[in-house]
């Protein structure tokens, strides 16, 4: 948050601009365009609702995000954390050069400004240490970043009394950039790192109305997934506000990865049906095994690569080892349980972090827990749990060939 | 077919009390406290309100307190008297079944150091005058009784209690909480020994946001939100013109006739309440006599959650409660009137209302009954093992 809030009015009209720095991109080699691009993109959509017009662009391994008019700065940057890739925002003044004299001007402006203006960072009196970090771009500068280093660190020693050089351990960088025009950037606000959504194909999430599926789908979407998620519900025994629960929660995780296309599939007649013909103790691992393959049916017909779940180790009845290994068994694509070895409140804490905690708790039953057994098996046998499915055959095919058929797709997007 | 048996949550908003709300808010939107002829033009909306208000009840105008609706209406009443009235006792009386509009308020007036007494209802869901009496003392400034229950129906013995009271202690204040049962019955306070009387709009097809407080001109009350001392002081705040004017059509619409109406409910919940009877496990929970108001029937069909059976009803279009609507959604909510009669879990937990208005047909229930009928088995026969 460094900079954001502190900042008031007059310095948030200083910054008109934000150097964008990335993370893994870098090391991505002859692929790196396309890195780039696919972030350029989740920038300019990151951006598209806050107030004000920008111009995002590339050049020479940066990426710049300029307002173009009055802009909100806290919602500009509150955006920008959002998009997987970034790992720091600068907000940035870029200024054309008119000579050195200028600069040590613009210099000075901009320390006093940022750090010690009124709800600047430094109260006057306290001492700051401080280290230039001139970088020359363009060659015909006349002066050399060394010696830039040098002048600059002089002038704001003379301006401000109260700072220190400390070249090891500043409290603060002074970036000063020599390119076709001079930026000038101190501040880093952290962004979130990964990767730009889109640039590692997309995954099916199975998605309820619990913490842990959400926390799921944000942390693949971080690896660049895409994400589109396929929720169960079971009316009359779920509600309308439990679905519209987990509409608000694909929204929440819409913020990180772009638009999601949400699934939907009345479960009841499959459920009821599994109720019917197989040991109640066996009802919600069985009931699992069928979404799986439903999730997997809608991957396939979606160019979806892989689903993603929410399971962590031991936590309920259903993620023993043995019980995952029989959800598991029952698909062909690559199952995806990034949150596998987290405890529940780790869990907890990302999902406060990503702003889906407050809703996942609101109290609403899902499909899950609706016929629950009251001691479910633990450890499933997969050769019992086959032949129990052995008495659905006569009508299962249909009734989940008619779920598929009634699906409603939502496309949820902020 | 939809069919809306959620009276008691809220009611459709009667057309000619919307549309004369829009005229108010988009044509005559003055402030009534303005100086100027805007001004003058939105009081006489607001005159011509309390006229219609205080004629039905056979109150004066000055006695009418307009609120933000119900919840509001029974704060002020609570608290502002006990707070008034607080030298001369600090003893409350109230009934263990009461909205928490009524319960919270009393809980927090506990807080500040008022004894309250709560009085048990029995099967029936009604008080024991005998109860009231006894629990009647020389500290005693306030006794709080709904008219109708929220949830079951039960009437309470309102005019006996007024009498009680009175006799007893003719200082004592009375106060009704008549959001249920208001427009149902013609409540005329001065001749039932209210002092304060609770109405709220929406319950009786006016709009939402407004409600009524009439208190007699001889109770002390303090006001318990502070402001431009609109309303003599007692509820500041810009006055809730268009709320008010459609509340009070709403009122002018149905009070002077209503005897036929309560016969052809009390018709539609005799019928509806007896076809219940013949499902299998079911248990009414409404008072099918005397003691209880003819739009209101609560019944358990044991072995189904009430939120199933709700969601089971809506997909064919009819909309029923679970309990009381306020608070729905709400996990672990045991309604305490349903308690307070003695209900057991399973009987509480399926637990539906349904609760009629004016607009409601034979044929709609016919269509409700069909539906339950067809859908009981399959709903009883999944349930969690």
């Amino acid at each position: 948050m460094q900079g954001v809030c502190r900042h008031g009015v007059n310095v948030m009209n200083y910054y008109k601009s934000f150097l964008i720095k990335y993370a893994e991109i870098g090391i991505k080699g002859k692929n790196r365009h396309l890195f780039e691009e696919a972030l350029v993109r989740q920038i300019k959509y990151a951006l598209r609702k806050v107030a004000g017009s920008f111009s995002v662009s590339r050049t020479s391994g940066r990426i710049y995000v300029e307002a173009q008019t009055d802009f909100d700065f806290t919602d500009t940057v509150d955006a920008l954390k959002a998009v997987f890739g970034i790992a720091g925002i600068c907000p940035m003044v870029s200024m054309a050069d008119e000579g050195f004299e200028k600069l040590s001007e613009a210099v000075v402006k901009f320390v006093s400004d940022v750090y010690f203006s009124q709800g600047g960072t430094v109260a006057s009196g306290n001492s700051l240490t401080f280290k230039i970090a001139a970088r020359r771009s363009r060659k015909n500068y006349p002066l050399d970043s060394m010696e830039l280093n040098a002048k600059l660190g002089g002038i704001i020693l003379d301006a401000f009394p109260s700072m220190k050089v400390d070249v090891h351990k500043p409290n603060i960088m002074i970036h000063v950039e020599i390119r076709e025009k001079i930026n000038l950037y101190s501040e880093i606000i952290p962004g979130p790192g990964g990767m730009p959504v889109g640039t590692n194909g997309k995954a099916m999430l199975l998605l309820s109305g619990g913490i842990d599926s959400p926390v799921a789908g944000y942390m693949i979407a971080k690896r660049g997934v895409k994400i589109d998620a396929v929720y169960f519900h079971a009316p009359p025994y779920t509600s309308d506000r439990a679905k519209q629960k987990v509409i608000d929660l694909a929204k929440t995780v819409s913020r990180f990865t772009g638009p999601v296309h949400l699934h939907i599939i009345n479960f009841t007649d499959i459920q009821l049906y599994i109720y019917d013909q197989c040991p109640h103790e066996e009802l919600t691992i069985i009931m699992r095994r069928y979404m799986m393959r439903i999730a997997e049916h809608i991957a396939n017909e979606t160019d979806c690569l892989g689903l993603i779940t929410g399971e962590s180790i031991g936590q309920v009845a259903s993620q023993t080892l043995k019980s995952l290994a029989a959800t598991n068994e029952v698909c062909t694509l690559p199952v995806y349980r990034p949150l596998i070895g987290f405890d529940k409140m780790e869990i907890v804490k990302l999902a406060e972090q990503i702003g889906t905690y407050e809703t996942s708790i609101q109290p609403f039953e899902d499909c899950c827990t609706i016929f629950v057994a009251k001691h479910p098996v633990t450890k499933p046998n997969v050769k019992r749990i086959n032949r129990s499915e052995e008495h659905l055959a006569e009508r299962i095919d249909e009734l989940v060939k008619r779920a598929l058929e009634n699906k409603e797709v939502v496309i949820v997007k902020l | 077919m939809e069919v809306y048996l959620d009276n008691s949550a809220t009611t459709k908003c009667f057309p000619e009390a919307a549309e004369l709300m829009k005229k108010v808010m988009c044509e005559d939107y003055g402030n009534p406290s303005s100086m100027h002829r805007k001004g003058i033009q939105a009081e006489n909306y607001l005159r011509y309100a309390k006229n219609i208000i205080a004629h039905n009840l056979k109150v004066n105008e000055k006695e009418l307190i307009f609120t933000s609706g119900g919840t509001e209406a029974n704060n002020l009443a609570l608290v502002g008297c006990a707070f008034a009235n607080a030298r001369a006792g600090r003893h409350l009386i109230t009934t263990a079944i009461e909205h928490p509009a009524v319960g919270q308020t009393m809980n927090y007036l506990e807080q500040e150091g008022f004894r309250v007494t709560y009085l048990p209802v029995g099967k029936n869901g009604v008080i024991n005058l005998s109860d009231l009496e006894q629990a009647i003392n020389h500290d005693t400034i306030l006794v709080s009784i709904m008219h109708t229950n929220n949830e079951t129906g039960s009437l309470q013995p309102v005019i006996e209690a007024g009498l009680l009271i009175k006799k007893l202690n003719p200082q004592l204040i009375f106060h009704v909480d008549a959001v249920q049962g208001f427009c149902k019955y013609q409540i005329y306070p001065k001749r039932m020994n209210i002092d304060l009387l609770t109405v709220s709009g929406h319950k009786i097809h006016g709009p939402k946001g407004v409600g009524l407080l009439y208190a007699d001109e001889k109770v002390k009350i303090n006001p318990i939100s502070f402001g431009g001392n609109q309303q003599r002081g007692l509820r500041s705040g810009t006055i809730n013109v268009p709320g008010i004017t459609g509340m009070a059509k709403a009122i002018e619409m149905q009070y002077p006739n209503m005897a036929g109406d309560i016969d052809k409910l009390y018709e539609l919940k005799y019928y509806f309440s007896d076809a219940l009877k013949r499902i299998p496990e079911v248990i009414i929970n409404s008072p099918l006599d005397g003691n209880g108001a003819p739009h209101i029937v609560n019944a358990s069909f044991i072995g189904i959650k009430s939120e199933v059976l709700l969601h089971a009803l809506e997909e064919e279009n009819i909309y029923v409660s679970a309990g009381s609507a306020c608070s729905a959604g709400k996990t672990n909510h045991q309604s305490a009137t349903l308690k307070a009669i003695g209900l057991n879990k399973e009987a509480i937990e399926s637990a539906i209302r349904f609760s009629f208005s004016h607009y409601t047909t034979m044929a709609e229930l016919n269509y409700t009954l069909q539906t339950m009928y067809d859908k009981i088995p399959m709903l009883r026969k999944y349930v969690r093992k």
